[in-house]
């Protein structure tokens, strides 16, 4: 992978050591013995959960097995055809197949590690100042809360091109999060434009890395039916002069090659069309899933982003000009910045993914936060291998928040396996920090209220106030007996 | 007598608030900040000043993220070469963000410093505020 970098990087490489967020850590914080602290990369302490190499360049999700499955599928299916049909069809019929094949190989590769190593337009999350600003706001908006259990609706409504589009308050990253853009749970951040987490890619796909996405589908779309059709051909040559059998056996790597692409074929190329469809219309998987401008809304629902024609929705997506990152992996951290709110650990180390204090401030808030923990992301991968990208759905999807009866004004599950989660969510909760909370009072309301799909957030800062935990537990018993 | 700021003496100066300007999406997705006059700034600067400073903010990150011919062309020919072309070369919305970084240095210099303000360039809190430092004025009868 090391050679294909410089195709894929937006940096020249100059060394590439492998350096996971987990392993390299020099010196441990907060040891008064070291004569210096050294200082670390933006990277080492950023609070997602993705992996970092090649010192901040390359940056994926977490789980990224299903990565190497594309690589290795990609690579031996076109390496099986280099090898044993193009030397046929070249001397037989053409070498322009072998360069065209190579060329399309070259292109897909380039635009899989562009799509996978990329920043896909992760938020920054917000500075202890902003979020203590924007609370301040809402506070302001929304009246002093009493000894109520309902937290306020931490909406904020804007009018965009004459459609009223809701913006929502990220718990985690502190933030209003801007329109399309969406917190992912896998990954844990907030991305710009997000469109849906693709484990086939190891990253999520959003504003930064939309257009490597789909030009990679779409020329292994190419690549898939090119590689069917030509080995179907050079099958068909070989039985003209031997026989079909004999054919097979002269080249059993074709039999290979054509299982891989038949059933490529099928959930790639409908993934391009579908893909086609969503960037003519200038609208996310996420929106077009949620149906959040689809006619049947409303009479007047439009999806207000669209610039009107297909064809300037299409320059848009794949010509129009691309932000850099906004998180500046390999800048350096300085001493007396700020560091953003709710950070988990202060050594650059594996961000402790089951922990997260969620400063509560001055509202004795249920922080209702969909916390997919180590636990529940192997069930996501499983249910992503049977199809494609399209259907894994949203990792987060933000449904609105007043559900009668129930005050979490914060994301709902609507995924299937919300159940299974929640229970290894408990289970790691009660594991890992005994001494935050007493146990009980996490255990009643995910087991009563898997009917409404929601997930309080169990996890609450240490240091937090005594009135403010009772509020809290008055508030869990209160959902309990909904 | 009023004393005023230079840009190094805010370094040493105490923290008396920080402002935050929002973003404004009525015009979309597009990085815009709101022009309205935050109500801690009134006894220090100008109104006009400031909504000035402002609107030059948004001019430029629109101009970063105009689409029109000169990004369709740069979109083209990354493409093409298979987007090496920017281990060479910087893309348009880059050299804006340079820009902006030396007309918010620029602004702080010549405005904001003597004031004894600071704004912090919004790509270092993630394009989502415009943040503005006040420091306490220590001055004697200051403005």
């Amino acid at each position: 992978m090391t050679g294909n970098m410089h195709l894929g990087v937006e940096e020249p490489i100059r060394e590439c050591q492998y350096n996971q967020i987990c392993t390299h850590n020099s010196s441990p914080m907060g040891t008064p013995h070291t004569k210096k602290k050294k200082i670390k990369r933006k990277w080492q302490v950023f609070q997602g959960r993705n992996k970092f190499y090649c010192n901040g360049r390359i940056m994926m999700a977490k789980q990224t097995g299903v990565f190497y499955l594309t690589m290795v599928l990609i690579l031996v299916t076109s390496g099986l055809f280099f090898a044993f049909d193009c030397p046929f069809l070249a001397s037989n019929l053409t070498p322009a197949i072998p360069a065209i094949g190579g060329v399309l190989f070259i292109f897909v590769m380039g635009m899989l590690l562009r799509a996978s190593f990329s920043d896909p337009g992760v938020l920054p999350r917000a500075t202890p100042e902003e979020a203590a600003d924007i609370e301040r706001q809402i506070d302001t908006t929304n009246g002093p809360s009493g000894p109520g259990y309902r937290p306020p609706p931490r909406t904020r409504e804007v009018l965009i091109n004459g459609q009223t589009v809701k913006l929502k308050y990220c718990f985690t990253c502190k933030i209003f999060r801007p329109p399309r853009a969406s917190h992912c749970s896998l990954c844990d951040n907030c991305v710009e434009r997000f469109d849906h987490h693709c484990p086939w890619v190891g990253n999520c796909v959003g504003r930064r890395n939309y257009r490597f996405f789909y030009l990679f589908i779409l020329s292994l779309s190419f690549l898939t039916i090119f590689i069917f059709a030509f080995v179907i051909t050079h099958v068909i040559l070989r039985s003209n002069r031997t026989g079909f059998l004999s054919a097979l056996k002269d080249s059993p790597a074709s039999v290979l090659e054509v299982v891989v692409c038949f059933f490529s074929v099928w959930s790639i190329v409908g993934l391009s069309g579908f893909h086609t469809y969503l960037i003519s219309s200038n609208q996310t998987t996420n929106e077009d899933i949620k149906g959040s401008w689809s006619s049947k809304r409303g009479k007047g629902n439009y999806n207000p982003y669209s610039y009107g024609n297909f064809i300037t929705n299409f320059c848009a997506a794949l010509c129009g000009p691309l932000p850099p990152s906004l998180i500046d992996r390999r800048g350096f951290v300085q001493p007396d910045t700020p560091q953003p709110a709710a950070q988990t650990n202060g050594t650059g180390a594996c961000p402790s993914n089951q922990v997260q204090s969620h400063m509560a401030a001055t509202n004795p808030l249920l922080h209702s936060q969909t916390v997919i923990l180590g636990g529940g992301t192997p069930l996501q991968a499983k249910t992503s291998l049977g199809g494609p990208c399209s259907t894994l759905g949203p990792s987060q999807p933000s449904l609105p928040s007043s559900i009668p009866g129930l005050s979490c004004g914060g994301e709902l599950m609507a995924l299937r396996d919300s159940e299974i989660h929640c229970h290894h969510h408990l289970h790691h909760q009660h594991f890992i920090s005994p001494e935050e909370t007493p146990s009980p009072p996490a255990a009643l309301p995910c087991a009563t209220h898997l009917g409404h799909h929601v997930h309080p957030a169990q996890l609450f800062d240490p240091a937090s106030q005594d009135s403010l935990h009772e509020d809290s537990v008055r508030g869990l018993v209160k959902l309990s007996s909904v | 007598m009023a004393e005023t700021h230079s840009l190094q003496d805010l370094r040493q100066a105490a923290v008396a608030s920080k402002v935050f300007v929002q973003r404004d999406y009525t015009s979309g997705t597009i990085c815009k900040f709101q022009t309205k006059f935050p109500a801690e700034l009134e006894s220090r600067i100008d109104k006009q000043q400031f909504e000035e400073t402002i609107q030059t903010l948004n001019n430029l990150y629109a101009d970063a993220e105009k689409l029109g011919g000169r990004s369709y062309l740069e979109g083209c020919l990354a493409c093409l070469t298979a987007y090496t072309i920017f281990l060479c070369m910087e893309t348009h919305y880059e050299k804006v963000l340079k820009k902006i970084a030396k007309y918010i240095q620029e602004q702080n210099e010549k405005i904001y410093a003597p004031l004894g303000l600071l704004l912090t360039d919004p790509i270092e809190r993630g394009l989502r505020v415009v943040e503005i430092t006040i420091f306490e004025d220590r001055s004697i009868g200051s403005r």
